[in-house]
């Protein structure tokens, strides 16, 4: 029963970067940009927003620097692909490279690669006492209980319960449509990206300010290409792309957990947590010429 | 819609002029950090480009680290230019890897060329393998192949690592690290007193092959018809799927035998380390390269020069060598850029078609069939090629 | 409907002025404008009425002059059709309308005064709205997200206040939709509704539909109609252009006919069929080009039968499509665009699969024949989009090898000498004014087209499909193009001809037939055809001969 209570735990704990990275990433595939730069962006996010708590002494701070590098991250993709109409998988891998690169860089220069630096991360929680058995599950960060009970009904209302949640989705379906209505669709596309990048910077920073209170090389390792992995799997829908998160990180926690079990250690968990790759994949070849992927998923707009 | 690309041609932006400007704003750019480094961004420049030409050591290094992305470099390019964009030349290389290791340690008595060759051919076959499912995704179901080359690369590394964790972890020092490939599985060292191996060697040969196919066959020229106009390739006869599929194939193929050359030519063993992101490189060589062989070259030897200038400039300047990575990054978002900002001044004659009194829209059917173009003259692509159709075969 | 129209005597006026008008026109439509009647209120029955007008607009593409002086007005309540031929110039003048392209003469006046509409939000201002063939609907939404798109004020979204103002809308505008339908669930016919409503609901006051027929089934077709009826009876004028006759005669109070640019006249919408279809067509302007006629007794080379195909939308595009090509005879296929031309070049050419029906070459079955099968049975094919036909960033010299690469290679590669020395032959041969290097995308339009026929002509092809080969060409190279269709016929060939340019028709085809809606619905020989006649055909008022 602890093991369960335990797993529960460790699975909304691990999820939590994956949440604010596949909601990222939706807004702006749903406004019709693949945007590739979140691996990037996520490790930037969790570098600076670091490097600034550290240099600081406050939390709140580093958060402030995440989330304003996920912006620029985001303005800068905006700036390629909508201004510009550079071709997005180039665009997004390269915004990928320089920013890993750039984090690296800075971490270098700031640490000289002495010892590790650390900083208090964000405490967990204290559960209620009346939850008895059940409170380690509460036991969160304040950043996961915002991103499930905050970011997640906020940004699925956004979605589909406001006017720009509409022009959004017009925007990634037909844009030609959404300018015919007066709709900019520049202007959309940049706002989804800036939002989506500054949500993909917290997520980065979910792992530095959060999980381990310091910084290390590899930091991210490919979560970035998981939550591209997770939009898909959730059809590009809010909801199912967090359902993704949590399943991905269920199976990721279970298998660390089992890992260290007498007699399990030589099973091949990479086999396990290739699977939402794996799946996705699958997913797409059954279902692909069906998969509703947004109308416009891929195309520069530009009026004649 | 006609377009007027006799703009294309004027000198200001041709593609020579264009890279120079692209490398003076990159550097431009770069001067930022490495100001903040401490360090003159002249003398930084210096450090980077330059010097790593004028010793012998380091010039024959500059080759070494430019083996993997020649490699790389000509498998993106060729998929590219087919119109086939191969996300997973980093996973097809650890593949590769995987195999080369694999032969490598079971290879035995058998003589050098005969051990090599298995390899070679080993570490072909595993990376034409694991771009096969994308490709035929592709071109049976017309999936966007970006997504699912992308996603097999975390799987090739989960599996390198499962191997090294597992049934390949060295039982002698208990590292993550395969089991060494027999000696004459190595590939022959071409140079003394440095790293520069036989890989080198065939990088260049690969590419000079893949220039010489796709300017000078017609295969080739098929291959180029189908990137640049899906549409008037199949018009004109050319069956635009099987191209894409044997191209996609050819990619993952080179890219495994770029695997194959860093087992057998620098690590002679499977290591989890063995690829710094050579496979995604290889996307910034092809672009850099306007996605003509010449021009894949030289970058990739640019880009060569550029890691061992980055390291040596970490230990000179005290800059810290990611600074390499920043500059490769920087570099090709200013290249598309630049590119984005040529194709946007081409002029265009729009004459309304019969019927048409919308709004015109230049929408590219990039999740379909991508024209990769040439020379990325026209790369982002703005011409409407792929056609919406019902019935086609 | 198509009673006499008090604002008759003011339409004749407005005929009159259309000075580039050619003398038979405008005379018949005086003629007839008289002969119809109108009730008094000989001036212009009071320009209060006048919605929109446009004066004097003239727009040139280089040296194609797409309007010519052409002067148009909409009344309040009053459907006003323009009528014409593709190419004739509706479609520009409906752009100059909506901003979409700016005129280089004229102006246009609402409720009188001039305005200048610069953009589609301008004509959208000044109350002018537009529903074409190409919906501006976002498909996986429903009908009332689609309405709300960028008119939905503040942030949060009131779905439900919108929905009754939908609601209202429809009822108002007597337009059955159903607010909470998907809109790609929806049948063609319903999406229009959507886009009128949209249209409708911005205030617009005077509604363009471009050729709305063109996509919907007859039922549809008079669930559109009574719609209109509705819709101008409470005031609002429309413009409906069409090259339907049958439609327009049911519709329109008044049809303005456009012919190359020029307005033609200005008559009500009850003028005889023949009339219109004079106006639209015209008289053949020169000669029978061709000479000598083929044998009659000669086999057919080229036989298609039965033949279906679906075309966009998976709307079926050409029903039981049966006809033959004889050697040595061109068979012109007349029709305006949009009639299934399109699909059946598509079909031929092997770039469309057909859904049933046969096509045989000398006796080979041939339908859904890959390019390359049908190449090696000896079908050349010139469709009407060259830019899609030739690989724009390849040379000259490569795109006119393209369709046989191994006929020019050797073992170790392309043989460029070859390629070159045979680049060079078809570019003197063909009278291409470029190099074989050049890269086709820096050639012009005709010699684009000569590269492609010299591809297609010096494999000396029994069959030839070509649409609109001189679309779009200057004189010299329009002459030429027709003077190689001539002398391929000589060498015995079969061409199929599809053009949109009757005149064309006429001077080269020895047999025409007329598509419209995907069937054909006459036949006849080219000598002393009846333009009439075949303007009747084509706009779908005749029997099949």
């Amino acid at each position: 029963m602890t093991f369960l209570v335990d797993l529960l735990a460790a699975t909304l704990r691990n999820a939590t970067p994956l949440v604010y990275g596949t909601v990222g990433e939706t807004y702006a595939e749903r406004s019709g940009v693949l945007n590739l730069g979140i691996e990037g962006t996520m490790y930037a996010g969790a570098f600076f927003g670091f490097a600034a708590a550290w240099a600081s002494g406050s939390l709140l701070v580093g958060l402030a620097a995440a989330l304003a590098v996920g912006i620029l991250a985001g303005a800068l993709m905006g700036l390629l692909t909508v201004t510009l109409g550079a071709n997005q998988h180039v665009s997004g891998l390269g915004l990928t490279i320089g920013l890993v690169g750039l984090s690296e860089f800075v971490n270098r220069l700031l640490f000289r690669g002495g010892e590790l630096q650390r900083i208090e991360p964000f405490p967990l929680v204290e559960p209620p006492a009346f939850l008895g058995p059940l409170g380690p599950i509460f036991s969160q960060y304040a950043l996961t209980y915002l991103a499930f009970l905050v970011l997640v009904p906020l940004a699925w209302w956004i979605l589909r319960g406001t006017s720009f949640g509409l022009e959004l989705r017009a925007v990634g379906e037909n844009p030609e449509a959404a300018d015919a209505a007066g709709i900019s669709v520049a202007r959309t596309r940049y706002l989804a990206l800036v939002f989506g990048g500054a949500l993909m910077g917290v997520g980065g920073a979910v792992f530095t300010l959060a999980s381990l209170g310091s910084f290390t090389l590899d930091i991210i390792a490919g979560r970035g290409w998981v939550c591209i992995a997770l939009v898909i799997f959730g059809r590009w829908r809010i909801g199912r792309g967090v359902i993704g998160a949590l399943l991905f990180s269920a199976v990721y926690s279970l298998q660390l957990r089992l890992r260290i079990l007498p007699g399990w250690g030589d099973v091949p968990f990479e086999l396990l947590l290739a699977l939402p790759y794996l799946v996705v994949i699958l997913a797409l070849a059954i279902s692909g010429r069906n998969v509703a992927y947004p109308g416009a998923y891929l195309k520069p707009y530009r009026r004649t | 819609m006609a377009i007027d690309a006799r703009a294309a041609g004027r000198s200001l932006w041709s593609m020579p002029a264009l890279v120079i400007i692209a490398v003076a704003l990159t550097l431009a750019l770069t001067a930022g950090p490495i100001l903040l480094a401490g360090a003159n961004p002249l003398e930084a420049y210096g450090e980077y480009l330059v010097v790593p030409l004028t010793s012998r050591y380091t010039l024959l290094e500059v080759l070494v680290a430019s083996t993997p992305l020649l490699f790389t470099g000509a498998a993106v390019g060729i998929a590219f230019r087919a119109g086939y964009w191969n996300i997973g030349a980093e996973g097809q290389l650890l593949l590769g890897a995987i195999a080369a290791a694999g032969i490598g340690q079971a290879t035995g008595d058998l003589p050098s060329p005969v051990a090599l060759t298995l390899m070679v051919a080993g570490g072909a076959a595993a990376g034409a393998a694991w771009a096969v499912v994308p490709a035929l995704l592709r071109v049976r179901f017309r999936i966007d192949e970006v997504v699912t080359t992308l996603l097999l690369n975390p799987v090739a590394l989960l599996l390198v690592n499962g191997l090294l964790q597992g049934p390949w972890r060295d039982p002698i020092s208990g590292f993550p690290e395969s089991p060494r490939i027999v000696t004459t599985a190595e590939l022959p060292q071409l140079v003394e007193r440095s790293r520069l191996h036989g890989g080198f060697v065939l990088a260049l040969l690969i590419i000079i092959a893949a220039w010489y196919v796709l300017a000078r066959t017609p295969a080739g020229l098929r291959l180029r018809a189908a990137g640049l106009s899906p549409h008037a390739a199949r018009f004109a006869g050319i069956d635009v799927p099987r191209t894409l599929l044997r191209a996609a194939l050819v990619s993952g193929a080179i890219a495994g035998i770029a695997g194959m050359s860093e087992v057998a030519g620098i690590q002679y063993r499977l290591t989890s380390g063995l690829s710094a992101g050579y496979g995604y490189t290889g996307i910034v060589v092809a672009t850099l390269g306007a996605l003509s062989m010449p021009g894949i070259a030289l970058a990739a030897l640019f880009l060569g020069d550029l890691t061992v200038g980055a390291s040596s400039a970490g230990r000179a300047l005290a800059i810290p060598s990611q600074l390499g990575a920043v500059v490769q990054g920087t570099l090709l978002l200013v290249t598309i850029g630049l590119l984005a900002v040529r194709r946007n001044r081409l002029s265009r004659a729009v004459e309304p078609a019969a019927g048409e009194v919308v709004v015109a829209v230049e929408q590219v059917p990039g999740a379909e069939l991508p024209p990769a173009a040439t020379a990325i003259d026209e790369a982002g692509e703005l011409e409407v090629d792929g056609r919406p159709e019902a019935n086609e075969r | 409907m198509n009673q006499a129209n008090p604002g008759l005597a003011g339409s004749t006026g407005a005929a009159g002025s259309a000075g580039a008008a050619s003398p038979a026109g405008s005379a018949g439509a005086a003629g007839s404008a008289g002969t119809a009647g109108s009730t008094g209120a000989a001036s212009p029955a009071g320009t209060a009425d006048i919605a929109v007008e446009l004066r004097g607009i003239t727009k040139r593409f280089g040296r194609l002059v797409a309007n010519d002086h052409v002067d148009f007005d909409v009344r309040r309540g009053e459907v006003h059709a323009l009528l014409g031929e593709n190419g004739a110039g509706k479609t520009t003048l409906m752009r100059v309308l909506y901003g979409l392209t700016p005129p280089d003469e004229g102006e246009i006046r609402i409720d009188g005064r001039p305005v200048a509409i610069h953009a589609p939000k301008d004509a959208i201002a000044a109350g002018i709205g537009i529903v074409t063939q190409h919906f501006s609907l976002v498909r996986p939404m429903t009908v009332v997200e689609n309405l709300t798109l960028g008119r939905a004020g503040g942030f949060r979204l009131d779905l439900e206040r919108a929905r009754r103002r939908a609601v209202d809308a429809a009822e108002r505008f007597g337009i059955r939709v159903n607010p909470a339908a998907v809109v790609g669930e929806l049948s063609i016919g319903e999406q229009q509704r959507v886009e009128i409503l949209k249209a409708l609901a911005r205030d617009c006051r005077v509604l363009i539909l471009d050729e709305p027929t063109a996509v919907l089934v007859p039922q549809e077709v008079d669930a559109l109609f009574a719609t209109l009826r509705r819709l101008v009876a409470n005031g609002l004028a429309v413009v409906f252009i069409s090259h339907k006759l049958g439609e327009v005669r049911a519709i329109s109070d008044r049809v303005s006919v456009l012919r190359r640019g020029a307005m033609i006249g200005t008559v009500p919408g009850s003028t005889d069929e023949r009339e219109l279809a004079r106006m639209m067509v015209g008289r053949p302007t020169f000669g029978v080009a061709r000479s000598g006629t083929p044998d009659p007794a000669a086999e057919p080379v080229l036989r298609v039968s039965g033949l279906r195909a679906t075309g966009r939308h998976g709307l079926p595009a050409l029903h039981d499509v049966t006809f033959e090509v004889r050697r040595g005879e061109i068979l012109g296929v007349a029709g305006v665009s949009g009639n299934g031309q399109t699909e059946l070049v598509e079909v031929l050419s092997g770039m469309r699969q057909p859904v049933a029906g046969s096509v045989t070459v000398d006796g080979r079955e041939l339908a859904g024949a890959t390019p390359t099968a049908l190449m090696a049975a000896g079908v050349g094919r010139i469709p009407e989009d060259r830019h899609a036909s030739l690989v724009p960033d390849l040379s000259v010299a490569h795109n006119l090898v393209l369709e046989r690469l191994d006929d020019f290679a050797t073992r170790t590669g392309l043989d460029e000498r070859r390629i070159r020395d045979h680049a060079q032959a078809l570019i003197e041969r063909f009278d291409i004014r470029a190099r074989p290097d050049d890269r086709v995308a820096t050639l012009s339009g005709g010699n684009i087209q000569k590269v492609l026929l010299a591809r297609v002509l010096s494999r000396e092809p029994k069959v030839i499909v070509v649409a609109q080969p001189t679309r779009g060409l200057d004189i010299g190279a329009t002459e030429y193009v027709r003077g190689e269709l001539l002398a391929r016929r000589a060498a015995g060939a079969a061409v199929l001809l599809v053009s949109e340019d009757l005149d064309e028709l006429l001077a080269l085809a020895d047999r025409l037939i007329v598509l419209y809606e995907g069937r054909v619905v006459g036949e006849m020989p080219a000598a002393g055809a009846d333009p009439e006649r075949l303007g009747i055909l084509m706009s779908g008022r005749g029997q099949a001969a």
